[in-house]
């Protein structure tokens, strides 16, 4: 039985302009100690889905509408308030974007770090600021026995960002979620943030769901993938048949963007256009106006169904379009395209 | 800290002397004298009555001698109440004041701070718009209009408080509540605001992500940062409690300070004018300075400088 077994999520935000399809039928699971890369694009549900998981949805106007979460024979979404207390902070832990505001200002990093484990565990305070301390030295931060009584504002980005890692894992947790943990930090200190993330599973045996919006991060760090697209899945599996045999044309696109993987001097690729606006229902294929490959029949028409290209690798299959030739054809061929006029001006 | 104290009660000690200087040009500018009344007066007499209030003196030294005076804790006699001075007249009539107005700040913070924070707990439900509203029209009330309504109601009509004078406890509720009644209000509104913008911080749902029960995270979490715009509003609520008083004194006929001060704004007692109003400026500028201090213990992001 995996740790976590995540079927058909769907999170609607019933706002005043309309119903916002924020997550809408995302399927995954991930086994103890295994790390799951969610990524795609801004507003493509990542973070929706993550607080879905915590029950962290603000409602109103969210509302998780169908699916299940089995997490360690469980589902999350049909907990009691109570139940789910006991599993956050002690099965599950969070970290956030940004460490900047995760953090209460008004509290010392001590009350802060020790907070899950007053409430779910019995210790007493001396015990428990020893764990504190500890926790803080295992993150790395220096003279830990005197910044546990700092404040928040008194750290840098990526201290704090260590001390939410510290706080989130002081309850050994099965399951860590992070989400972007390291998109608001510089990039010099993205690499630390991640390696201690790693370390810290290691050592722990935790699970992580890491939410990135940079295949790049994955690819060095997560077993499964999971690609997001307006809300919905459109390809998951290993990290090998992600990277090595990515399937649908979103993913592909997503991996052309990865910036070490294009050569150099050349133009960085970003995908052209914008994510869909998920407040209006979608029709057909979500990615279906970006995608670079050619267009076969109407864009209109039914939702393409996952389906399996090899086992745990899956694919929303889309039929709207001949994705048989790999991606860098089809962009060269692209190229060509716009360059023929200006050849033909000169 | 300490440092922090000493400068700000030097700056309040110039704002002070800034206000005499002010209030006692305004006061020497005034047409009229203290001294002039219906009944006519010899005017030798008149000129010794001046000669004995020094107002035969240019107004240049009568500011330094009084101001000596001042420095000392001596306000000077009352110009119309021949036989009392000044300090007599804030002894008799301060410890009123204090009682009424501490007492209806005790009652503006005891029902609005609650009422503000259970209505941004329960935001949107009829736990906000109920007292919401109450405070709105609270707000819109002036202490003119309740403070009759008030008599009116529970004074005449109920025959439950007496509505005038001041000789034992139920004499200070239709006044205490009047004044009260309008900073409770803000206090509501003040507290709802600042515990919703805290419960909407990205760090609320951190503690949520730990298991942290909401009433902890009203508590411990959100209770500091929540009240800093009320606390922010008890100097100016001071203020306003003062001014108040003016009103709410005379409607029930309280010997306090605010009656005073009105009556010796009519009379043009010009000593009893200038002690009265360096009085209350002081107590305003106490009052800035302890909430200064209170912020700085709440919010840890604030140093003292
Ligand atoms: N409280 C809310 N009310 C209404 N819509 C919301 C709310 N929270 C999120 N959404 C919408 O849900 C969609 C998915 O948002 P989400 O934050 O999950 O994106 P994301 O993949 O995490 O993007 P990013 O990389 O920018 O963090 C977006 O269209 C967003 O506007
Ligand atoms: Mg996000």
């Amino acid at each position: 039985m995996p740790l976590l077994d995540v079927d058909d999520l769907t999170t609607y935000f019933h706002t005043r302009d309309g119903v916002v399809r924020a997550v809408d039928g995302v399927s995954f699971n991930l086994e103890r100690g295994e790390t799951l890369g969610i990524v795609g694009e801004s507003g493509s549900g990542k973070s929706v889905t993550c607080y879905s998981l915590m029950r962290l949805i603000p409602e109103p106007p969210g509302r998780i509408e169908r699916g299940t979460a089995m997490f360690d024979g469980r589902d999350l979404l049909q907990m009691s308030p109570k139940e789910l207390r006991k599993v956050r902070g002690d099965k599950i832990s969070m970290i956030f974007q940004d460490p900047m505001t995760s953090l209460n200002p008004y509290l010392r990093i001590s009350t802060q770090l020790i907070e899950a484990l007053q409430m779910h565990r019995d210790i007493d305070s001396k015990a428990a600021l020893n764990k504190a301390i500890e926790a803080l030295e295992e993150v790395g931060i220096p003279g830990a026995s005197k910044r546990v009584f700092s404040y928040p504002h008194e750290f840098s980005g990526g201290m704090r960002q260590r001390v939410m890692i510290a706080m989130a894992l002081i309850t050994e947790p099965d399951l860590l979620i992070a989400d972007e943990p390291t998109t608001a930090l510089d990039v010099t200190v993205q690499a630390q943030i991640m390696e201690i993330i790693k370390q810290r599973q290691n050592d722990l045996g935790t699970a992580v769901i890491l939410v990135t919006h940079d295949l790049g991060v994955v690819a060095g760090s997560c077993d499964k993938v999971l690609v997001m697209y307006g809300g919905r899945e459109m390809e998951s599996g290993s990290a090998d048949q992600i990277f090595y045999r990515p399937r649908h044309p979103y993913t592909r696109a997503l991996q052309k963007t990865i910036p070490s993987l294009q050569e150099k001097g050349q133009e960085l690729f970003t995908i052209p256009g914008l994510p869909p606006d998920v407040s209006k229902p979608i029709h057909g294929c979500a990615f279906h106006p970006r995608c670079p490959y050619p267009k076969i029949g109407s864009p209109e028409g039914e939702r393409p169904q996952l389906e399996d290209i090899e086992p745990g690798h899956c694919w929303a299959a889309c039929g709207f379009c001949d994705s048989s030739a790999p991606i860098e054809t089809v962009l060269a061929k692209a190229d060509d395209h716009v360059a023929e006029p200006v050849d033909g001006d000169a | 800290m300490l440092k922090f104290i000493a400068l700000r009660l030097l700056q309040g000690m110039l704002v002070l002397l800034g206000i005499y200087a002010v209030t006692f040009v305004l006061v020497a500018a005034t047409p009229g004298s203290p001294f002039s009344s219906e009944r006519a007066i010899a005017p030798e007499i008149l000129a010794q009555i001046e000669a004995f209030y020094g107002y035969d003196k240019p107004l240049g030294e009568r500011f330094i001698t009084s101001l000596g005076n001042v420095l000392q804790g001596e306000f000077g006699p009352s110009a119309v109440y021949a036989n009392r001075t000044v300090t007599q007249i804030i002894a008799e009539s301060f410890p009123v004041s204090i009682k009424l107005g501490s007492i209806s700040l005790l009652l503006a913070l005891v029902l609005g701070v609650p009422a503000g924070i259970l209505a941004a707990v329960k935001r949107n439900t009829w736990l906000d718009y109920l007292p919401m509203s109450v405070s709105m029209a609270g707000i819109c009330l002036p202490t003119f209009v309740m403070g009759p309504l008030l008599a009116l109601v529970f004074g005449l009509i109920l025959k439950m408080l007496p509505v005038a004078g001041w000789y034992g406890p139920e004499y200070v509720v239709l006044p205490a509540t009047t004044l009260g009644l309008y900073y409770a209000a803000y206090f509501a509104r003040l507290t709802r605001g600042g515990m919703l913008e805290m419960l909407n911080q990205d760090w609320v749902r951190t503690a949520r992500a730990k298991g942290v029960p909401e009433h902890t995270i009203i508590w411990k979490h959100c209770l500091k940062g929540g009240l800093i715009p009320a606390i922010t509003f008890l100097g100016p609520a001071l203020a306003g409690i003062i001014s108040g008083s003016f009103v709410v004194e005379t409607i029930f006929q309280i010997p306090g300070l605010g009656q005073w001060f009105v009556r010796a704004a009519l009379n043009r007692d010009d000593f009893l004018v200038l002690g009265l109003t360096v009085l209350f400026a002081a107590m305003i500028v106490i009052m800035n300075l302890l909430v200064d201090i209170v912020q700085v213990a709440l919010n840890p992001r604030l140093k003292y400088d």
